[in-house]
């Protein structure tokens, strides 16, 4: 019983200390949100880091429902900490809007306890679980500045679509349920290696895939994506852009390789369909877009395009390139999002492209650090986004999915067009205003953000690469070996 | 001596570090300081690009000429999975190390009177480009030479947009984005070959040395690959019909953009062709030598017709640049001596004598505003020192015997008239047309009589035009009378590459493997 608490020690420690936090924050009448939230980052960190301080077996908890491995400790960690840059990036944004809350950091610890669920699940209702809990507590962020028209409509349609995505979940894990009989993964890995690929458990499985590919806003169920990033409070947009994503692709990972590893043929199609449309509509949908957050919510759906290529591939070094790829890939949404919410004038927020123009003679720093991210979501080497895109991929290649790489390439091509708009804009433009001095917290963000994608952790000789690189081959074999 | 030192690590990453430096002292230092930063920024570079100037020189003092192999190796763990940090030079890219090494102080020195704005910002870029162009020619390892290469874009994108001319925001996307789709294709056959190598070789590798010695690529997917790595090479050298970008490129960027434009960033894709294309793809490359060799001529002659119909300076220079990129391709593909030799000779010589002609442009330039040539007019009379050195650039670009533009263009024809006559009389013909339009602009810039008011006031050469220019002259003559002193560093690595290239005509490539 211990060993089984001990597999789900994360998750409980959250639960717990989120369910406090509450109260602490409900039970005196002054404002309490600043110190709430920095607790809350602080039990981010310390979920984010548990999984690799604490030395404990893989195994299940719960009955099977939930299965604790490298697999998702990796990935808890990479969401605790991006989670946690985004409750900081916060703090200021909400203070000059007067909508300083504590449940913000509450709600925040919730839906990473919801991602943390998912991420481990092994068990289409945990795995249900898991996704609502997350989804519910980013309808309300979504929507948190209920005054706004514009966030109040970006929450409902974040809440109706996602809706009808759950009824697609449910629906494809019924079918499922009914064809196997049974929500556990293994036992479903069990029953299709008896039965083979029946009908049923195939449009389960496109059911399956379809709800989650709302949730990673791959096309063509991306729809929801620009409104909502474009309606939402920055930092909430920042927050939804990293973490949920992520959780979301582990799930697609490891639905794909536990339950249905034994019809590969068949879900790679899926994947590979919505890869090519994702890249397809995140590359030509950017070009012309004005806002920068609407031009970020189409970057992310190109970049999910990516990120399914090496899933498609259901090799170890394609799991691993796509946490390599996810990884760098967060990092330089927190970063960009840092830098959009240093974009203020006297009289409030801007968020258009052009307000940037200019920006290398008014603000080195900042100019420097969105050039950066720029250079590094095109793939430019030497950034790290180079190497995301060269071990996403490789493993494609070896699977034989060459075609579907070099579509990748010549969309990322496409794709170097908008970003180097903005590099342009900052760099060849005269500067027609002047941002005031952001809080320190967000640069230190943006700064931090900005050196990790610049190469710094490749130099040669240092082995940070490679011990990197190692740490995601752990987890992918982790997930194989279960 | 220089054994037991990383030397090409230092060559390559000292002009990082100045950047570095140079962009620190401006993040840490006070904002009444910067215009005194401002006016050290150019000093600095150049002191930083000469140390990286000695070092190359003795590096290229101690290189072992007699050897094929590489020298100066540097082996070090980098990603993991056969990809490392692997340097090393041999006796063709060691010359190209020295050129990007002897062109960049000019360069700098060039831009301290015409650039106007932000100094500091244009030393930092340019400190960082010599670093990436040195780095393509010294990485040994795949991943590290495409690393260089394709970084070379940003620097090169925010020099050309930020100080170039009116359309630079065009040129600089069009710049940017035509090669870029080029690179992907190239990446995408690297990671072909990435993955091939651990197929055949039982261990993946980027290691070039490995790959050029071991890998054998079946016959029809050397094709792909082979048309991959072209994609890009063809489109940095560049080759018609995807030349477009380079005149537009060339017009807009600054002087010292310029030269190093077409100084050094022409020739990675001739390098390209020599280190990896004929190496790794010897059937493909003797397959489609023939494709290369009449894209090269109706480059030759074609560009030729073009830059004789232009009224822009530097667009003539550019359009000319890409006819005698047309003689290196020529030259490379032929698979023998004379002819690769006379390929790199033709690149080396072409880094020198374009460099030394848009540095002529830019001393007009920088005193009228204009690259009109009809603005111009009557030059010798007011300019006569001036318009001695542009004569022998010109003539050098030509062609002209004792001139190292000679060497270059009869050597690759020595070659292709081997292999075919037809090609050989095109390009004869072509080194025609380029006198046609190189001596019409010499006459319409520097003869005649002064008819425009405006030039009554202008000024010979200043001391430091004078020595940039001087050096290169001298430079342009030495190679022209003593070209040995090019093709005996080359020679070894050369015939290495053609007795590979022949053998692996003769070996049955492994068969299976192909997806």
């Amino acid at each position: 019983m211990f060993q089984s608490l001990s597999t789900i020690l994360p998750e409980l420690f959250l639960a717990v200390t989120a369910s406090l936090l509450l109260g602490f924050g409900l039970s005196k009448t002054q404002d309490r949100s600043d110190i709430v939230r920095n607790i809350a980052a602080g039990l981010l960190v310390i979920f984010g880091l548990m999984g690799f301080v604490l030395d404990r077996p893989a195994g299940t908890s719960f009955n099977g429902l939930l299965y604790n491995n490298e697999f998702s400790d990796f990935l808890k960690a990479v969401i605790g900490l991006a989670a946690a840059a985004a409750l900081l990036l916060s703090k200021h944004y909400f203070k000059s809007e007067k909508l300083d809350r504590y449940e913000f950091s509450v709600l925040t610890l919730y839906s990473v306890l919801g991602m943390s669920i998912m991420v481990s699940a092994n068990n289409l209702l945990s795995m249900y679980i898991g996704i609502e809990m997350q989804s519910l507590a980013l309808y309300i962020m979504a929507a948190f500045n209920r005054d706004s028209l514009r966030a109040s409509e970006s929450g409902l349609k974040y809440f109706v679509l996602g809706a009808l995505s759950s009824g697609l979940l449910l629906y494809g894990a019924s079918l499922v349920y009914g064809f196997t009989g049974s929500l556990d993964f293994e036992t479903i890995r069990a029953s299709i290696e008896l039965t083979g690929a029946t009908s049923g458990v195939i449009a389960g499985m496109v059911f399956l895939l379809c709800g989650l590919a709302f949730k990673i806003s791959a096309a063509p169920f991306h729809m929801w994506t620009p409104d909502v990033y474009e309606g939402s409070p920055t930092p909430v947009t920042g927050f939804f852009a990293a973490a949920p994503k992520l959780a979301a692709m582990a799930i697609i990972a490891r639905l794909t390789i536990i339950p249905f590893s034994d019809i590969l043929g068949q879900w790679q199609q899926v994947i590979v369909v919505m890869a090519v449309l994702s890249m397809l509509v995140g590359a030509l949908g950017a070009i012309v877009q004005t806002n920068i957050k609407r031009l970020m919510a189409y970057s992310s759906i190109a970049n999910m395009g990516y990120a399914l290529v090496p899933i498609a591939a259901g090799t170890v070094a394609g799991i691993q390139g796509m946490l390599i790829f996810m990884t760098i890939y967060v990092i330089s949404v927190i970063g960009v999002f840092a830098t959009i919410l240093q974009m203020r004038l006297r009289n409030g927020m801007v968020e258009k492209i052009s307000d940037l123009s200019g920006l290398s003679k008014s603000n080195p720093g900042m100019a420097l650090c969105i050039t950066f991210f720029m250079v590094s979501l095109i793939g430019i080497p030497p950034w790290l986004g180079f190497f995301g895109k060269w071990f996403a991929f490789a493993p494609a290649f070896e699977a034989g999915l060459a075609w579907l790489v070099v579509i990748a390439l010549v969309m990322s091509v496409v794709g170097a067009f908008y970003y180097l708009r903005i590099i342009k804009m900052i760099w060849f433009d005269e500067p027609t205003r002047e941002f005031i001095l952001a809080p320190r917290t967000v640069r230190f963000i943006a700064i931090a953000s900005a050196l990790l994608v610049f190469p710094l952790l490749v130099i040669p000789g240092t082995g940070i690469g490679i011990a990197a690189m190692n740490l995601a081959e752990t987890a992918a074999q982790a997930l194989f070996a279960q | 001596m220089l054994e037991d030192l990383p030397i090409l690590s230092f060559i390559t990453f000292i002009p990082l570090m100045g950047a570095l430096m140079l962009a620190g002292f401006a993040w840490l230092g006070k904002a009444d300081g910067r215009e005194q930063l401002e006016r050290n920024a150019p000093r600095a570079a150049l002191v930083i690009s000469i140390a990286v100037l000695i070092l190359s020189i003795l590096m290229t003092l101690d290189f072992d000429s007699s050897k094929a192999g590489f020298q100066f190796m540097e082996d070090m763990p980098w990603l993991g999975g056969g990809i490392e940090y692997r340097l090393g030079v041999d006796g063709i890219s060691v010359l190209f190390v020295l050129l990007t090494a002897f062109l960049t102080p000019f360069c700098i020195l060039a831009s301290m009177t015409s650039v106007k704005k932000r100094m500091l910002e244009y030393m930092i870029a340019f400190l960082v480009l010599e670093t990436l162009m040195i780095g393509v020619f010294v990485s040994l390892d795949l991943i590290l030479f495409y690393l260089f290469f394709e970084a070379v874009l940003i620097p090169m994108f925010i020099i050309i947009g930020v100080w170039g001319g009116k359309n630079r925001v065009y040129a600089s996307y069009k710049f940017f984005l035509y090669t870029l789709l080029g690179s992907v294709l190239m990446l995408a056959a690297i990671l072909w070959i990435y993955y091939y190598s651990g197929v055949q070789l039982g261990e993946r590798t980027t290691d070039m040395r490995v790959l050029i010695e071991e890998l054998k690529i079946p016959g029809g997917v050397q094709t792909w690959l082979w048309l991959a790595f072209f994609a890009s090479f063809a489109v940095k050298m560049p080759m018609w019909p995807v030349h477009t970008w380079l005149p537009d490129a060339h017009v807009e960027a600054p002087t010292a953009g310029s030269v190093i434009l077409a100084g050094i960033l022409l020739k990675l894709g001739g390098y390209g062709f020599l280190r990896f294309s004929i190496p790794l793809f010897p059937l493909a490359s003797l397959n489609l030598a023939p494709i290369i060799f009449w894209m090269s001529v109706i480059a030759i002659i074609y560009t030729s017709l073009v830059a004789y119909r232009q009224s822009d300076m530097k667009k003539l220079i550019a359009y000319s640049s890409v006819a005698h990129m047309g003689f290196v391709t020529m030259g490379i593909f032929t698979f023998n001596t004379q002819g690769i030799q006379g390929g790199i000779f033709q690149m080396l010589s072409h880094g020198v004598i374009s460099g030394a002609l848009f540095f002529c442009v830019g001393v007009i330039y920088d005193r009228m505003h204009t690259r009109e040539i009809a603005f111009y007019g009557g030059l010798v009379s007011k300019m006569p020192v001036y318009a001695a050195f542009f004569l022998l650039f010109t003539m050098a670009n030509v062609g002209l015997p004792g001139t190292s533009g000679f060497v270059g263009e009869i050597l690759t024809m020595v070659g292709a008239y081997q292999v075919n006559p037809w090609i050989a009389f095109g390009a004869a013909f072509g080194m025609i047309l380029s006198a046609v339009y190189a001596l019409y602009l010499y006459r319409a810039v520097i003869f005649g009589e002064v008819h425009n008011e405006k030039l009554e006031g202008i000024l010979d050469v200043t001391k430091t035009e004078a020595f940039i220019l001087g050096t290169l002259a001298f430079f342009t003559i030495l190679l022209g009378v003593y070209p040995s002193l090019i093709t005996d560093v080359t020679s070894a690595s050369v015939e290495k590459l053609i007795t590979d290239f022949n053998a692996a005509q003769i070996a049955v490539p492994a068969v299976g493997g192909a997806q």
